[in-house]
């Protein structure tokens, strides 16, 4: 087995670690903030819909996209500067 | 195009049924035949080569059930707000499966969900208890779906609900039979595309004749500040009022039938009958006749039942009485719960939904099939992307559909009832029910029953398109009962055959005679699924929601537990996965009347104690932080996994 040094590898787990509960907090923030007072939100308006039904009709889930496509992204230019280094180290 | 012109030439609407059902459907078996494949890489993941871009149009055609393309939009028309709920749930959930589990379960890379269990928790019990949850969930799953292809079947062609499902299973099983993933994944990608233009042109067509805007959330923001106003005349008007009233006092005439009880059984059945001789003696109208006729065959046979169905319609008759709620206003109800129980179902029904997506065995053997661990994240953006541009419409079509209704159905009179109303009823009283209750000869609202189907499977009359596009739309909805069903069938018959015999019983066995045996067990699964749906499950929106309470409860705690903490074992797995599944089961029978009736025998009238308001079709949301809590103890308790455990787990967080 090739030893990797540890370094690194810790890293890009932190790294990612870092990442995803980030995003998480965005989705927990967006899905749940909005659902439990929409009562209180109702009066409000955003782009002709009442705030509460747009946020969770509309709102959620194009945010639910850019927090997937984000990671995503993000995740394969991370991978790439990893595998560089990898290679430099070998 | 030729159907729409054999359709001005008279061409009769079930053939235009007929021909939408066998077009589609050998469409499907034609990509199977095309696929052929023994090999196991083929077979079980679609030899790993599907770009990110299909491979999410594919798993957004295996995720978009017929409880999605028909149902969400349904239930949007009847709860408003509340309803979103399912939309949150449905799209929150692929945060989930991109942030903790896709490119985890491709890096991983072999075949099955029960696969990553049985290496990485080590030994035969994970695997096999995986085998049974996967089982459990798809399972019920599929008899759902099935059930929804009979009933698509029977309303476009009007052949009977069980050829219905054999002949569309036919086109299923060729497809998965001979072609595996590989097929299924062509086949999904076709069936995404019919669904989706199925779903938009009548959208697009409503939001352009009601104000001329092709956007349909921009027309639908402006059309949802008509539908309020039109709520708010309709819970004053004079008619409502009188209907409504009426309502009221066929609540309190049940009410006094059940508290009358035993008594009232025989009096009342008593009463029908003398009611019926002296219609008639004095010559009654036929029609009156033969509903007298109809309802003394249809009465309860004894105390019990009659105590179950009139107090369900007492129920449902005081729901009637209430005024319309509206549609944009959050957790309104009209079945008298407070808002702050229905606040609590709309939560747990969203976290429930978006656990239970991330732990749907067949959406995430959907991440085994791409070409890298990079595709394998991208194609979960490609996913959800597909499925919003369903999604984000729902909300547009319920409100477009409401607004048609409302200004259009509401205040005909009941001689010039549109011939769609006529058609509707006559497929299917719980569809669409109109009575003239106070008989005044105009329809009002409170005199409307729909049920949540017909939204979508009579949009196109609704709004005046022609039939062709119900045809449409119903092979729309058949392509996602079908391409679910693929997904489901093949997710059952490699966790049988791959996962319990191949690894478990029989470890040398060939490359062909797993493949082999796997479509066996197929055809096996899918007749049992099949028989199950003939045999009317009870509720097709619970069935659903429990395949998710379970996957909630069950999969995702358990995967990523797995992934992300070293120290899970494997009795801290095995304990955690039965924990959730025990609890989740628990609350379902003492919650749900009818399996409580089925499982302990206790009558369905006796009432019903939740756990915080929360309805049974949530009850992943107490099955899963069990689970989650059992695993960290049990692991804590146990030996700690071993150093090859730790390297498998190490290898998963590796860059690719």
């Amino acid at each position: 087995m090739r030893t990797a040094p540890a370094y690194p590898r810790t890293r890009y787990w932190r790294h990612n670690l870092l990442f995803i509960g980030g995003l998480l907090c965005v989705w927990c923030l967006v899905t749940f903030i909005p659902a439990y007072f929409a009562l209180e939100l109702s009066q409000y308006f955003i782009f002709g819909w009442p705030f509460s039904f747009g946020m969770a009709a509309f709102g959620a889930p194009l945010i639910f996209l850019l927090i997937v496509g984000l990671y995503a992204w993000r995740m394969a230019s991370l991978d790439k500067s990893a595998r560089r280094n990898a290679k430099e180290d070998d | 195009m030729v159907l729409a012109l054999l359709e001005l030439m008279g061409l009769a609407r079930h053939w235009i049924g007929y021909a939408f059902l066998l077009v589609t459907v050998a469409l499907y078996a034609g990509i199977g035949i095309m696929c052929r494949t023994s090999d196991p890489v083929e077979y079980y993941v679609a030899g790993r080569r599907v770009p990110a871009v299909f491979n999410g149009m594919a798993t957004a055609a295996d995720w978009m059930s017929v409880a999605s393309f028909i149902g969400v939009a349904g239930t949007l028309y009847l709860t408003g707000y509340n309803g979103l709920a399912y939309i949150l749930g449905w799209t929150g959930g692929y945060v989930l499966v991109a942030l903790f589990l896709a490119p985890y379960l491709r890096k991983f890379g072999r075949y099955t969900i029960p696969d990553f269990l049985g290496a990485r928790f080590g030994g035969n019990w994970p695997r096999m208890l995986g085998v049974l949850c996967a089982v459990l969930c798809s399972f019920t799953y599929l008899v759902a779906q099935i059930y929804g292809v009979g009933i698509i079947t029977t309303r476009m062609t009007g052949i009977s609900f069980e050829l219905g499902i054999f002949i569309a299973l036919g086109g299923v099983l060729v497809c998965s039979f001979l072609g595996g993933m590989r097929a299924v994944t062509w086949t999904q990608v076709g069936q995404y595309i019919i669904l989706l233009i199925a779903y938009l042109v009548p959208v697009v067509w409503l939001a352009v004749k009601q104000t001329g805007e092709p956007v349909p959330q921009v027309a639908a923001s402006s059309v949802l500040q008509q539908v309020t106003e039109r709520e708010r005349e309709l819970s004053v008007d004079a008619g409502e009022l009188s209907v409504r009233a009426l309502w009221q006092l066929r609540s309190e005439m049940m009410q006094a039938r059940v508290s009358g009880l035993p008594e009232t059984h025989e009096t009342e059945a008593q009463k029908l009958r003398l009611q019926l001789l002296r219609a008639r003696a004095n010559d009654a109208p036929m029609s009156e006749v033969r509903n007298l006729e109809r309802e003394l065959t249809a009465y309860p046979k004894s105390i019990e039942v009659a105590r179950m169905v009139w107090s369900k319609a007492r129920d449902d008759y005081a729901v009637r009485a209430t005024a319309p709620q509206p549609h944009a206003t959050p957790f309104a109800s009209r079945a008298f719960e407070t808002t702050d129980a229905v606040r609590n179902n709309f939560l747990a029904i969203v976290l429930c939904l978006m656990m239970g997506t991330a732990g749907l065995p067949h959406i995430l053997m959907r991440s085994f099939t791409t070409p890298s661990v990079d595709a394998a994240r991208k194609s979960v953006f490609w996913s959800l992307l597909f499925i919003l541009l369903l999604y984000l419409m729902a909300p547009a079509l319920a409100i477009l559909v409401k607004f048609e209704i409302y200004s259009d159905l509401v205040g005909t009179r009941f001689a010039d009832l549109p011939s769609w109303v006529h058609a509707w009823s006559a497929v299917d009283r719980s569809l669409l029910n109109i009575l003239d209750l106070n008989q005044d000869g105009i329809v009002q609202l409170a005199e409307i029953q729909m049920g949540a189907d017909v939204v979508v499977l009579a949009g196109p009359e609704i709004g005046g398109l022609p039939y062709v596009v119900s045809g449409l739309v119903a092979a729309g909805a058949l392509a996602a009962a079908l391409s679910t069903a693929d997904g489901l069938l093949l997710t059952l018959s490699s966790a049988l055959s791959h996962d319990t015999l191949f690894r478990v019983m029989s470890p040398k066995m060939g490359a062909g005679r797993r493949v082999l045996l796997s479509k066996i067990l197929l055809l096996i699964v899918a007749f049992a699924a099949a028989w199950a749906a003939t045999r009317t499950p009870a509720d097709i929106l619970f069935l659903v929601g429990a395949a998710f309470s379970f996957a909630a409860a069950t999969f995702f705690p358990v995967l990523v537990m797995g992934i992300f903490w070293k120290g899970a074992n494997k009795w801290g797995a095995c304990c955690g996965m039965l924990a959730g599944l025990g609890i989740t089961f628990i609350y379902m029978v003492q919650a749900q009347p009818w399996l409580r009736h089925w499982v302990l025998g206790v009558s369905t009238s006796e009432p019903i104690k939740l756990w915080w308001d929360i309805q049974p079709i949530a009850a992943g949301v107490f099955g899963a932080p069990v689970a989650f809590a059992v695993i960290v103890l049990v692991s804590l308790m146990t030996r700690r996994p071993n150093l090859v455990t730790d390297a498998l787990v190490d290898d998963l967080r590796r860059p690719d």
